[in-house]
């Protein structure tokens, strides 16, 4: 029954929804020790200065002020830098510029929010007036913000260590075979465009509480994490120098990440140190200017993109060159998203033989540059999916037939493409067809004759994109720089009377994998939803994990659950093989009993769960008591979930503004297990795309201020800037992992901002609008449209 | 916030006294702007003089005008019948201010008190010709903006309701700001016996300003196309990340001429 209405395939409500929708989820802020005390942060108001003078006289002798913290206080007890997860190599097999990231800034502030001082009191409030009393003196230094400037000849230098601001050089593919492919082709279309900054803006700010046991010794962090234990590691093993058994992380309910809650933070060194240092704990909660300013930032790309192509419009070779804005210091996977995480994927879903890209990283006076929900596949799919549509446009072939002529074709996975990446399934043509059915394709030019006489400018566009995910083979990240292994944890612990917790190293922070898990390990141990308890977020709970990030909890944390439950599974045959008197060998497990093949002798996963806590008729000798199984499960692969995604706007010529009238995506995200909540996660991504290709911008001035500091200024998209998404899959299995599943929760934001932006290039094709970079504002669009009318609608082409 | 003293007098004399005697004291409306800045810390007054007890709210429509009482919140005026019926537009107008819960707090009085620059308010009440009656007299809508965040009230006066003459006709266009939904560019256009007033917020560094090109064509010949050809110039009005003077001034245009086939 309930493997039925419950198990996978069904859209079960989710369960957490009840305390998250009802005000009672339970938050980092939300916890409060004993004799606590709180920290405020004093952070640079200047890009790029240095730090003269810090007088903290005046905020020590504050009312309420416990103590006041500079890069001395650290520095005296060995504090480290905040280190980063993944190193590249340059082109010329040099290591990337690595400079240190200190928790306070030590000589110099770099970027606006650059945390100097920690002020803490008794109260928050008595924190912040004290914090007010701080003297810092600084020389300003000149500051570069933007990516034009930080590579001009003669730029200020934002990390002493690196020359014209580089960080490294990389390359990946075959530049010879390119350039050859290039030299032999009848088109050659290049466009130049950029990938908009982006503030990811979780609707709970980041908050940590550090806490100090004299007696035992243990530290503890309670924090805003998606990876509890990555924190642990990065934190104990490099910053603060505790050892894993000392010190417990825990990341309790989290309110949004989009992996802005991957990364170790100063913030979080900063109370546990102190909670140390003062024998009491200390808790820090941002505000939302904070957050703004200290939340690592993403995207932030600018690009050159350059396609040979055949006389039948055949794709003979794709050439890249991109700047990668890493902002002021390297955050923990920062060097991994231009890189590993992108330029690996610009074979997209086309059979395009050759590849070379080059990514250069840069410093600038900015905040951090780090994963953002997709993380460098939103980025490589714009523009791939951009310069495919202006490809179309330059060679006059339709867009559709173009795609459909360089697909990979459904025969010929699995698929190599000349970047590294093996695509082992996936079907492009029938997420193509799917969504031009759904969206009524055929029908477009009867609404945009329609919109016309309404004066309005009617656009459709489309993407077809795949993505590389479910995060990943520990040996190949390995190679290619990864500091930490990918793989991940489960435990089952099936408890005597048969009801079932699962600790897994996954995190939840609003994807529903307490739901999902359930319904997973419900199904497969045949045991009610509604028995199967999901624990995360606790490392002294759960054995060890990688966390939330890369859509990887169902593909990696679940593949997890199902090696687990196979132990589970297999022991319990054993046991039920002795109850019954007969052999393992005969013992089948279906639908929670365990039945002597062929014959009606069955045993209950029950009966069994407590013939295992209570041995009295058992196999001693063979076996152990007890019915619990941990597995760590490593990835063969990357997954490639892939779809199409087709927006149709309208512009309005008077004001500029784009309304999005329909968004349907069709994706393949593998098996899915609920479908409620995987049209939930997709809808959520678009409404993120639709975001960035719309509206979202973090804008910092030429001296380095971030003007769009606030929601005053940074548009966050909002329920009255969204269509209905329309949202179908269209499956095929993933061939390497149990379950047959992709991931689902990144595939909308990485496919909807070509999908948005192309259709707005199709509305404004009347004025000769060849390319639009992201956000398309109404002012930005109200400009060009001015411009086309001040001119012939040819000038407005950007020449190749 | 800093730390400061707070009072709820019930009578509008005692309020009055209470911030008349001292300038660092700060009255509270709506609070929608002021709990904001005092969470920011970009003011510290001694003391937070709450005017909700003071009976100034309330909505009384007669045969030529609506009298809004000062502490009467957004959304009671956009949900007012007998506002929707006098003067459309200006429930309209409420209604397009903030989101509900702005609404549910936010009044006329500390909008007006405040005059922001990007406020939907202050162009209705230029634009009807509105009186804004304070405890101590009547203040002509013409006399009162004074220019961004400021106004004719004097240290301690507070608004006690505003009168609003019902035209034959009246319109309001917003352009939202797309991040914050202040007023971009608002252009309120009233028809009266008098001839026609319009007036524009949120574009100019001044704030709320009528424009006299606009009022002359349309008192003239009251429909869009009077004003189609009509250039505003761009000096003088704001300039940001969203929208560029030139661009705030060729919305005025649109936004007038939406207004005025919307009346």
């Amino acid at each position: 029954m309930n493997a039925i209405f419950e198990g996978i395939g069904a859209s079960v409500r989710r369960k957490e929804d009840l305390r998250f929708l009802s005000g009672r989820g339970h938050y980092t802020d939300d916890m409060n020790r004993p004799g606590q005390t709180h920290c405020v942060l004093k952070r640079s108001d200047r890009p790029h200065a240095i730090i003269t003078s810090i007088d903290t006289s005046a905020a020590r002798a504050a009312p309420g002020v416990v103590a006041v913290f500079t890069h001395a206080d650290l520095d005296a007890d060995g504090v480290g830098g905040v280190p980063c997860g993944w190193q590249i190599h340059s082109k010329d097999g040099s290591p990337m510029v690595e400079p240190g990231h200190p928790v306070l800034a030590t000589g110099r502030v770099r970027h606006v929010g650059d945390p100097v001082v920690a002020v803490i009191a008794e109260t928050r409030q008595q924190a912040r007036n004290a914090a007010e009393l701080l003297v810092i003196d600084y020389q300003d230094l000149p500051a570069v913000a933007h990516i034009a400037d930080a590579i001009a000849p003669g730029a200020a230098l934002v990390q002493e260590a690196a020359a014209g601001n580089t960080c490294f050089d990389w390359h990946i593919g075959d530049k010879d075979l390119v350039d050859a492919a290039f030299a032999r082709a009848t088109h050659r279309v290049k466009l130049d465009l950029t990938n908009n900054r982006l503030v990811p803006n979780a609707m709970e700010p980041r908050a940590a509480i550090g806490d100090y046991d004299a007696m035992s010794g243990d530290y503890t962090l309670i924090t805003t994490s998606q990876n509890p234990h990555v924190i642990r590691l990065l934190m104990g093993a490099f910053v603060l120098h505790i050892p894993e058994h000392r010190l417990r992380v825990l990341a309790p309910d989290v309110g949004g990440g989009f992996g802005s809650k991957i990364y170790h933070y100063a913030e979080e060194a900063i109370v546990t140190w102190a909670a140390g240092k003062l024998k009491r704990p200390v808790k820090w909660t941002a505000d939302r200017s904070e957050a703004f300013m200290s939340d690592a930032h993403g995207r932030d790309h600018a690009s050159t993109a350059e396609m040979a192509l055949d006389a039948e419009g055949n794709f003979l070779a794709l050439r890249v060159a991109t700047v990668a804005n890493l902002g002021a210091y390297l955050s923990t996977f920062a060097p991994a998203v231009p890189t590993y995480l992108s330029a690996t994927l610009l074979a997209g879903v086309y059979k395009t033989p050759a590849i070379y890209a080059e990514v250069r990283a840069i410093f600038t006076n900015t905040v951090p540059v780090d994963a953002y929900r997709g993380a460098g596949r939103p980025e490589s799919t714009f523009l791939l999916e951009r310069l495919l549509d202006t490809i179309a446009h330059d060679t006059g072939i339709d867009r559709i037939e173009l795609r459909r002529r360089n697909f990979i074709p459904t025969d010929a996975f699995p698929y190599q493409t000349p970047v590294a990446l093996q695509y082992d399934s996936g079907d492009y043509v029938s997420t193509l067809n799917a969504a031009l059915k759904a969206a009524d394709w055929d029908g477009f030019a009867a609404r945009r004759a329609e919109a016309k006489a309404r004066g309005k400018l009617r656009g459709i566009g489309v993407s077809t994109y795949v993505e590389a995910c479910g995060i990943a083979p520990s040996k190949l990240v390995g190679a290619l720089g990864a500091r930490a292994a990918l793989y991940e944890v489960a435990q089952i612990r099936v408890h005597p009377t048969g009801s079932v917790t699962v600790f897994t190293g996954t995190h939840s922070h609003g994807q529903g994998h307490e739901t999902t898990f359930a319904q997973l390990v419900a199904s497969q141990l045949g045991v009610p939803f509604e028995n199967v308890d999901i624990v995360h977020g606790d490392t002294n709970k759960i054995p060890f994990g990688m966390g939330t990030y890369g859509s990887r909890s169902l593909a990696v944390g679940g593949t997890a659950m199902v090696k687990a439950m196979d132990k589970i599974i297999a022991k319990g045959k054993k046991i039920a093989a002795h109850l019954l008197e007969a052999s393992v060998d005969d013992i089948e497990f279906a639908n929670g009993n365990f039945t002597v093949a062929g014959t009606d002798r069955a045993k209950s996963f029950g009966e069994i769960a407590l013939t295992a806590y209570v041995p009295h008729n058992y196999p001693i000798e063979d076996i152990e008591p007890g019915l619990e199984e941990t597995a760590f499960y490593d990835p063969a692969n990357f997954t490639f979930p892939g779809g199409c995604h087709v927006c149709e706007v309208e512009v309005d010529p008077e004001t500029g503004v784009t309304t999005v009238v329909n968004f349907t995506a069709v994706d393949d995200v593998g098996r899915v297990i609920n479908p409620m909540i995987v049209e939930g996660q997709i809808q959520g991504g678009v409404a993120q795309g639709i975001g960035q290709a719309l509206l979202e911008n973090a804008v910092y001035d030429e001296q380095g201020q971030l003007v769009s500091g606030s929601f005053m200024d940074y548009t966050m998209p909002r329920a009255d800037n969204l269509p209905n998404i329309s949202v179908g899959t269209e499956t095929t299995l993933c061939t390497h992992n149990a379950l047959g599943v992709k991931g689902c929760g990144e595939v909308g934001a990485i496919g909807s901002p070509p999908a948005v932006i192309n259709a707005v290039v199709d509305a404004l094709k009347d004025y000769g609008v060849r390319h639009v970079n992201m956000p398309a504002t109404s002012q930005k669009l109200w400009q060009i449209i001015q411009d086309s009318s001040a001119q012939p609608a040819v000038a407005n082409l950007s020449s190749n | 916030m800093y730390d400061f003293a707070y009072e709820k007098p019930t009578a509008l004399a005692a309020a009055v006294a209470s911030l008349a005697g001292d300038m660092d004291a700060k009255a509270l409306a709506g609070g929608q702007t002021f709990i904001p800045v005092l969470k920011q810390r970009l003011n510290k007054p001694t003391t937070v003089v709450d005017l909700a007890a003071l009976g100034l709210v309330g909505i009384t429509v007669t045969a030529d005008s609506v009298t809004i009482g000062a502490m009467t919140t957004h959304g009671e005026v956009a949900l007012s019948a007998a506002v929707q019926k006098a003067i459309p537009a200006l429930a309209n107008l409420a209604s397009m201010i903030g989101d509900w819960q702005v609404r549910h707090r936010g009044t006329i009085g500390g909008s007006l008190a405040n005059n922001d620059p990007s406020a939907c308010y202050p162009s209705a009440v230029l634009a009807l010709g509105a009186t804004i009656v304070t405890d101590r007299r009547s203040i002509a809508a013409d006399d009162y903006f004074q220019g961004m965040f400021t106004t004719a009230l004097e240290q301690g006066e507070i608004i006690t309701k505003v009168i609003f003459p019902i035209p034959q006709k009246a319109a309001y266009q917003k352009f939202r700001n797309p991040a914050s939904r202040y007023a971009m560019v608002g252009v309120f256009v009233a028809k009266t016996a008098a001839g026609v007033r319009v007036a524009v917020t949120g574009a100019a560094q001044g704030g709320v300003f009528r424009h006299a090109a606009f009022e002359a064509a349309l008192s003239a010949n009251f429909s869009p196309d009077a004003i189609a050809g009509i250039a505003t110039s761009a000096d003088d009005l704001n300039s940001d990340i969203h929208a560029s003077a030139e661009y705030r001034a060729h919305l005025i245009g649109v936004m007038a001429k939406r207004a005025v086939a919307g009346t």
